[in-house]
């Protein structure tokens, strides 16, 4: 079988098939398409945290020059997919949904929209947007969780199965009696997404009943759905197109009020309307990682056993939407303690609904998790990583059952070894130089290998070459390159001659790009569809040639114009006659994982992260000299793309580890962090080198190919190994995120 | 954007004479804060009257001093072999400021008049009584992390964001100045106030006023510099605290000390008392400790930037261990 031989392509570093197009300008993001008529909305944000509005005066705006309409909630089209405005009293307080944009005179958040201005130039309808004046009555609000009131279950919890359920094992709460514990609290921020393309729709009414959108999102057929349940028309009725994604790293999973007031404008205008967000309301419309408080209880015996875990934790959310995450998920199964408790809460509070952020609530949690064992292990004076030997898991503790693949210590070892664990000295504030304070930590990630299903199609063209479609996306990983690479090596072709085309509703089925599960799914299904398309051309080529009928499918060629065979040049069959037969050269095939396979092992990807940290001894200034971080994640198919992501990944753990942090003045509930200026990234100085390894071992139970993702344990872990690293070199134990210099002088 | 006139002057005195009689005009030159300001309606002029096409980019001897012409562009002036060898504290203050795309593009006048970063004075919605008199200080009792320790009013906590000026402040650099009631010259220290009742008031300069270069006097200041900025990230960001400091040492004794903090106060923070402290010491970390708590005489937190009273002359004693060993 073909799919036993070397592979050629998936492994290599192959260069992004799309790379030309990206650097070159010509690659065509959601903000770039210039249709016939295009108007420019523009979103003029409230500017009270709660209450209702009770005048708006839109006279000026709307006779602005250029402007074609002023939409509030006093003259929105009814949109027929939002409900009647008030929520069912006997609901808990954060169940409800996407926000009603211009649906009511509620105001739910600082800078919710009130109005959209639609106007025939971007800086007319930004002029406008000035000129609407609006008053409100104020209410009371409570943007600050700590003191919110209560702190709810999830609606997850009805199912017991869910990571935000409460869990048990053993004992709960069994570290309170332990002789040699360790309590400790724990705080992530409010941070924010910013990629680089900031959050774009162009919304456009083909007919009263059909529409487009060119929109950033990760996932078409996920905004398909949204939109056109909006606007109650049938889902073929509705088309999505991201062709090309500049950097989504969750924000795009779900539909934001943005987008709906695109359509309304497109609607009330009858004219295409494209709606950037600014920069400064990337902050407050697109969602954010959710400022979360956390509280874990650790206690092992004296050589170095947990005997029992208790992490809890509370995360934000909005008033009018629930928002959970699998914060608590990695304590369950990282470490084997027969005692062990999760729970699991969210608030509500009077600010945007949070989002997904890459990593998204592993790596939250693995903040607190990651730094207790790291507390633990000095209280028990043994290295961290000896520590974590001591309790590594050789199969999963929380569903009792093996894993599919786990190669973490293989990870431990490649990484201490690259770091220079050897030169960390048990003893914080041992090694200096010079003005600087030296220090080395580590922080373990993981993340389920994720699978669903997904259709790819494939046909052969005329020329020779082989087109193959799926609606998926591609925020930045390099999706194209990778199926490209999975088709090439099944197919026996070179990619030069392979088309994956993505980013289109009306493509083949896929999921949203998201929890590192594209190359699992979708990955499977190319090699799936490509399989079949050499098989059925084979038959097919029978009707011409008898010599395809007996031979294995890996043993088709193709030519310049012909499909032949291994070893028989004489068996030849010309594209041109094959594809005369009806249906022929195309195939579409559905891809799903084996259910009896996710029943019997624990499936997940497994990364460590190892840092080298200099503070300054008067300045309390923490650099980063060196990063490794080593991962568990199956089969790479691109060296190359895949070590991008995991160096992406660690630098965006840089950040959250020592600058990210959006504030909220809660008087007022905005954000005084509303610019790049206020709230930091790392910028090239801050990310030192990232030496990245793979184990590369396939994983037979995930898919054919062997995938586990990436994504996310590229970040998960990375905040704690610095922390953990500025504690080895100052002796300093910062809880609270980002370790900033204040809290180091 | 509000919409504005713009005209492009080629004589100062008519560039002057335009925003002499127009109170809602501004002179733009690099832009890097101006249209920042203006795209959020911070600011709002009705007029633009463009500077940049004045003859104000020499770098130049003139009697005891360099004369730096105020539309000279921070990144000319830093990269300047006269700056260089003669004012190194200017250098590294200017290379320490933005990034490279803003220096190509702000001017020194600009630099000075920048101006102050907190988040009250770019939101409109929020109180600040330096973009609207009146309606109070957000910050005094808000996020003020960011804001002054020192010779702040109840009116108003921000602090000056530029590091270029904390030099020029340390090297007694003089500030020219043309207006329509001619030209006239102050020192460096009087170009910024304080913010008292008045914190809409950033500088002393009068309507119309245009400033046109700035003189820093020679000195022996050449050799043992530093501009040390705390920041949170190792670039583009502005200053937690910084210290700009310029030792005269005759062997390891202190002959003169030049010593100022940014990040502090309204304006660049001179440190005269504790230049004295350090006259005839020797140049060693308990000499500069001295100076530095003496620099610190009167400094008052607000709720969140404590750590300045710490910061501030950890980093001044940084600095001046790194100046002295230059």
């Amino acid at each position: 079988m073909k799919e036993q031989a070397q592979p050629k392509h998936i492994g290599a570093g192959m260069n992004r098939v799309d790379g030309f197009q990206k650097v070159t300008g010509a690659a065509k993001y959601s903000a770039e398409y210039e249709l016939p008529g295009l108007a420019y909305g523009v979103l003029v944000g409230s500017t009270v945290a709660k209450g209702r509005i009770t005048s708006l005066d839109t006279k000026a705006a709307a006779g602005a020059p250029g402007v074609l309409a002023v939409v509030t909630h006093l003259n929105s089209p009814k949109v027929p997919g939002f409900t009647p405005s008030g929520k069912d009293p006997s609901q808990p307080q954060t169940v409800g949904g996407r926000l009603q944009v211009f649906h009511d005179d509620k105001i739910r958040f600082s800078d919710q929209p009130i109005a959209l201005v639609v106007a025939d130039t971007l800086e007319r309808a930004r002029y406008a947007a000035r000129l609407v004046k609006a008053q409100y009555a104020k209410e009371a609000h409570q943007t600050n969780l700590l003191e919110a009131k209560s702190f709810l279950p999830t609606q997850a919890k009805q199912n017991p199965k869910s990571p935000m359920a409460d869990y048990q094992r053993g004992q709960g709460d069994a570290y309170q009696g332990g002789a040699l514990k360790v309590e400790s609290e724990y705080i992530i921020p409010t941070e924010m997404h910013h990629p680089m393309e900031m959050q774009s729709i162009t919304a456009h009414w083909e007919a009263a009943d059909r529409l487009t959108l060119y929109d950033k999102t990760q996932g078409t057929q996920g905004t398909r759905r949204d939109f056109a349940k909006e606007w109650n028309l049938p889902e073929e009725n509705v088309k999505v197109v991201a062709t090309f994604v500049g950097g989504a790293f969750g924000n795009a999973l779900h539909s934001w009020p943005h987008e709906s007031a695109a359509i309304i404008g497109a609607k009330v205008t009858g004219r295409p309307v494209k709606l950037m967000l600014t920069r400064e309301q990337m902050f407050t419309l697109v969602g954010y990682r959710p400022y979360t408080w956390q509280k874990i209880g650790m206690s092992a015996t004296a050589d170095g056993k947990i005997t029992a875990i208790t992490h809890e934790s509370v995360g934000q959310t909005s008033s009018y939407e629930e928002f959970t995450e699998s914060t608590l998920a990695q304590t369950r199964m990282m470490y084997q303690a027969p005692n062990l408790a999760t729970r699991y809460r969210i608030a509500a509070v009077d600010v945007s609904t949070p989002i997904w952020m890459r990593g998204p609530g592993e790596a939250t949690g693995a903040f607190a998790l990651e730094s207790a064992m790291d507390e633990m292990a000095y209280l028990l004076k043994l290295d961290p990583l000896e520590f974590r030997l001591r309790n590594y898991t050789d199969q999963d503790p929380e569903k009792n059952r093996p894993w599919s693949t786990k190669f973490l210590k293989e990870c431990y070892q490649a990484g201490a070894d690259r770091i220079g664990w050897r030169k960390r000295q048990l003893q914080p504030g041992a090694l200096r130089e010079g003005d600087w304070l030296l220090g080395y930590g580590m922080g373990v990630g993981t993340f389920g290998a994720h699978r669903g299903a997904a259709q790819v199609s494939a046909r052969l063209l005329p020329t020779g070459r082989v087109l193959l479609q799926c609606a998926t996306t591609d925020i930045g990983p390099g999706t194209g390159t990778a199926m490209t690479q999975i088709a090439a090596d099944t197919l026996g072709l070179d990619p030069a001659r392979i088309t994956f085309e993505l980013g289109q509703s009306g493509f083949p089925k896929a999921g949203s790009q998201g929890g590192s599960s594209t190359v699992n799914t979708v990955g499977q299904a190319v090699q799936d569809a490509s399989r079949a398309l050499l098989d059925k051309l084979r038959q097919q080529a029978a009707a011409g040639n008898a010599a395809f009928g007996s031979a294995a499918p890996a043993d088709v060629v193709f030519t310049d114009k012909h499909l032949t065979l291994k070893g028989n040049d004489a068996a030849r069959v010309a594209y041109a006659d094959l594809l005369r037969q009806p249906d022929a050269g195309f195939v579409l095939v559905e891809s799903k994982p084996d259910g009896a396979d996710q029943q019997k092992y624990s499936m997940y990807s497994f990364s460590v992260h190892f840092a080298e940290v200099a503070v300054h001894v008067l300045t309390g200034e923490v650099r980063v000299r060196k990063l490794v971080s080593c991962a568990d994640a199956g089969t790479i198919v691109n060296e190359k793309t895949a070590a991008n992501q995991m160096k992406g990944g660690a630098v965006g753990g840089i950040g959250m580890a020592l600058m990210e942090h959006a504030i909220i003045d809660d008087r007022y509930g905005r954000y005084v962090t509303k610019d790049f200026a206020d709230y930091h990234v790392p910028v090239h100085a801050d990310a030192p080198a990232v030496e990245v390894y793979f184990v590369n071992q396939p994983d037979p139970h995930v898919n054919a190919l062997g995938t586990k993702g990436i994504g996310e344990i590229a970040t998960i872990g990375v905040a704690p190994a610095i922390a953990n690293a500025v504690f080895n070199a100052t002796g300093k134990r910062v809880r609270e995120l980002p370790i900033t210099p204040d809290k180091l002088v | 954007m509000n919409q504005f006139q713009y005209v492009r002057a080629t004589k100062p005195q008519a560039a002057i004479e335009v925003v002499a009689k127009d109170p809602t005009a501004a002179f733009i030159a690099g832009g890097t804060n101006l249209v920042d300001l203006m795209k959020r309606g911070v600011m709002t002029p009705q007029k633009l009257v463009d500077i940049n096409r004045l003859p104000l980019n020499k770098i130049e001897r003139q009697g005891n001093a360099l004369r730096v012409g105020a539309l000279a562009l921070n990144s000319a002036v830093a990269n300047d072999a006269q700056v260089r060898e003669h004012h190194p504290l200017l250098a590294l203050a200017l290379q320490a400021g933005a990034s490279g795309q803003l220096r190509n593009m702000a001017t020194v006048g600009g630099n000075m008049l920048q101006r102050t970063r907190c988040a009250y004075f770019y939101d409109l919605s929020m109180p600040c009584n330096k973009r609207q008199p009146g309606t109070g200080c957000g910050a005094l009792e808000g996020i003020n992390r960011m804001h002054a320790i020192f010779g702040a009013s109840d009116k108003c906590i921000a602090v000056h964001p530029s590091d270029m000026s904390v030099a020029l402040v340390a090297l007694d650099a003089t500030v020219l100045v043309s207006g329509p009631k001619g030209d006239r010259q102050l020192p460096f220290a009087d170009l910024h106030r304080l913010p008292g009742n008045t914190p809409e008031k950033d500088t002393n300069l009068l309507p119309g006023e245009l400033i046109t270069a700035v003189d820093i006097p020679d000195s022996p200041f050449a050799k043992h510099v530093h501009y040390q900025k705390v920041r949170e990230r190792a670039s583009y960001a502005f200053a937690l605290v910084s210290a700009a400091v310029a030792l005269d040492l005759d062997g390891n004794t202190i002959k003169a000390a030049r010593l100022a903090l940014g990040g502090v106060a309204h304006k660049p923070w001179r440190l005269a008392a504790a230049e004295q402290v350090l006259v005839g010491q020797p140049a060693t970390e308990a000499s500069f400790r001295r100076a530095a708590e003496v620099a610190m005489q009167g400094a008052k937190a607000f709720k969140h930037n404590a750590f300045k009273l710490k910061l501030a002359p950890n980093a001044l004693v940084q600095a001046l261990k790194t100046a002295a060993a230059a």
